[in-house]
């Protein structure tokens, strides 16, 4: 379905991808992970056709390069946010039907998938963060192309409009569609993905099942838990006897959690009557990007 | 290979936001009243001096094209392609199954159906007023000083466009189509006058460094409409006049042609090269 070979991309002498080679079939979903700069949006850029490239791509049997109009016509896009014109939301909708070529009877169906059947009169700019990203998606439905690129298409959108967006873009993965994403979240990646291509400055580093990912990069979850301050020596005392990984914090300590084990240091505070009073969840590749940010 | 429907699709919709356009409004308003006032200042009475009285309203009309027109040209074109540059529009648009040709000549067909429409509005109002006062002497003169004023339009925004094209902020090429404007309309023609005082340049050379500028072209041929001779230009007027004879208008309305396509290609090129040009503020790999 999408075949990368060598593909390069260089701005001027910096070269944002090098050679990178991948083969994704019908049907698969794959993710796209790495730090900022690794080259995750380049590379969903490079399949749209949107970026000039070295090396040879194809999308559904189109070259990339030579038809790119054509291998748009076979993708949906979602960008990490999406920048409407100022529309209602059919007449958005139906602005891209047009340029999509779908048939206008399409416009009803999307918007019933995507859930924004009450709002279809609304005018773009007043939906939220998380309504504007279904009506990406809706739009990029339209046409019931065969792949989905989406870019990070979560991250600007709060815990529910995530679990909700997740939730659509599964069931389209179970519907058949070819999906090709890039996420920073670990989360994201295990819900979404039946594999991962890992890119680090640029290069293609590792192939892997989502579940791999973690042990293999080393990436771990913690756990960022808040006590009272008279209670910070206690909680570190019960965490290092029942051999946990923290680091303290502030008036909070991170614990070093499996991906099954969030609950344990709560319940193991609980227990030793120690009250939490708050916590959070970090993936480890908050650490990840940390280190690599530019 | 160029979709004409996806060129109709993206017309259609610059159209509906030009016509929602504050600015553009604001414009719309201020030329028509203005076109409308001048027009009622046509004095009724004898022939002769209602004669005097057309010709320097169609001189005002030519005047108030001159400074307006290629000021909404320049600024509408201008924000347009780099506006979309950098709220991120422009790239969710090229990543939909367009091509950059089709989404640059569908822009520019729709802004420049709403400039004509402005500028028919103001003409057609003006027209009417002339008309009910008695004071259109050539009604075919006047039609033609309107058609002048559609290819400075369409000229001006070509400038626009190829402005935007090269431009990653809306400001600087908000700010870039000011320098233009004020260098055609008065730096130009100051610059003019002062080579003509301070060099001994022959005066077929000063008529055709003149006629570089694109409001020049449209003022000289809109004169030649009205007043059917360039006395009123001086020695270049009479120099062109002589020498070009009935040549001149058709001349000067090819140079018009030319300055709206030759802009909207290098546009069309360099839109269709710079892709660092199409992402949303600075390179993100």
């Amino acid at each position: 379905m999408i075949i990368a070979k060598n593909l390069t991309k260089r701005y001027r002498k910096h070269a944002a991808l090098h050679e990178v080679s991948f083969t994704i079939k019908a049907g698969e979903s794959v993710a796209l992970w790495g730090a900022n700069g690794a080259g995750k949006t380049t590379t969903l850029r490079c399949l749209l056709g949107v970026h000039a490239f070295e090396g040879e791509l194809s999308v559904n049997g189109i070259d990339v390069r030579k038809r790119g109009k054509a291998a748009r016509a076979a993708i949906g896009y979602v960008p990490q946010e999406t920048t409407f014109y100022d529309l209602t939301v059919v007449e958005t909708l139906y602005f891209y039907a047009r340029l999509k070529k779908a048939s206008v009877s399409r416009i009803d169906d999307v918007l019933t998938q995507v859930h924004l059947s009450p709002h279809n009169a609304k005018r773009v700019t007043m939906l939220s963060g998380g309504m504007k990203q279904r009506l990406a998606l809706a739009v990029a439905l339209l046409s019931d192309p065969p792949v989905l690129v989406l870019d990070e298409p979560t991250a600007s959108l709060d815990v529910k409009a995530q679990r909700d967006f997740i939730h659509m873009v599964q069931s389209l993965s179970q519907a058949g569609k070819t999906i090709v994403f890039s996420s920073h979240r670990l989360d994201e990646v295990l819900a979404l993905g039946s594999r991962v291509l890992v890119l680090d400055e640029g290069k293609l580093i590792l192939d892997c099942a989502p579940q791999e990912l973690a042990p293999r990069l080393g990436l771990h979850r913690w756990l960022r838990i808040w006590v009272p301050a008279e209670h910070k020596a206690q909680t570190l005392n019960v965490l290092g006897e029942q051999g946990y990984r923290f680091m303290p914090n502030g008036h909070s300590v991170y614990v070093q959690v499996s991906l099954s084990g969030k609950v344990a240091p709560l319940r193991l505070l609980e227990s030793a009557q120690i009250p939490v009073e708050d916590f959070d969840l970090i993936d480890g590749e908050l650490l990840l990007q940390g280190e690599n940010d530019d | 290979m160029i979709d004409l429907a996806n060129i109709r699709t993206l017309a259609e919709k610059e159209l509906r936001d030009a016509l929602r356009n504050r600015w553009f409004l604001v414009f719309t308003i201020a030329f028509a009243g203005l076109a409308l006032v001048l027009s009622s200042l046509t004095q009724p009475g004898g022939m002769n001096l209602r004669t005097v009285s057309y010709s320097r309203t169609a001189a005002s009309l030519i005047n108030l094209v001159l400074l307006f027109v290629p000021l909404i040209g320049l600024t509408l074109g201008a924000a347009n392609l780099a506006g979309d540059r950098e709220t991120g529009a422009l790239i969710y648009l090229l990543s939909q199954p367009v091509n950059r040709v089709e989404v640059l000549l569908g822009k520019f067909l729709g802004i420049a159906g709403a400039l004509l429409a402005t500028l028919s509005l103001g003409f057609g109002l003006a027209g009417v007023v002339l008309s009910l006062r008695g004071g259109i002497q050539d009604s075919g003169g006047y039609l033609f000083t309107v058609l002048l004023a559609y290819l400075l339009a369409l000229a001006m925004l070509g400038l626009g466009f190829l402005l935007s094209s090269i431009t990653q902020r809306t400001a600087a090429a908000l700010g870039g189509s000011l320098f233009v404007w004020l260098f055609l309309v008065f730096i130009g023609d100051l610059g003019i006058m002062g080579t003509v005082a301070s060099t001994q340049l022959p005066i077929g050379t000063v008529f055709l460094i003149a006629v570089l500028n694109p409001l020049q072209l449209f003022k000289i041929a809109s004169i030649l409409v009205i007043q059917a001779n360039l006395e009123v230009l001086g020695p270049a007027g009479l120099y062109a006049s002589d020498h070009f004879g009935g040549f001149l208008l058709p001349l000067l309305i090819g140079g018009l042609v030319l300055w709206i396509f030759l802009p909207l290609l290098g546009a069309v090129i360099l839109f269709g090269r710079q892709e660092r040009l199409v992402q949303r503020g600075k390179t993100n790999p």
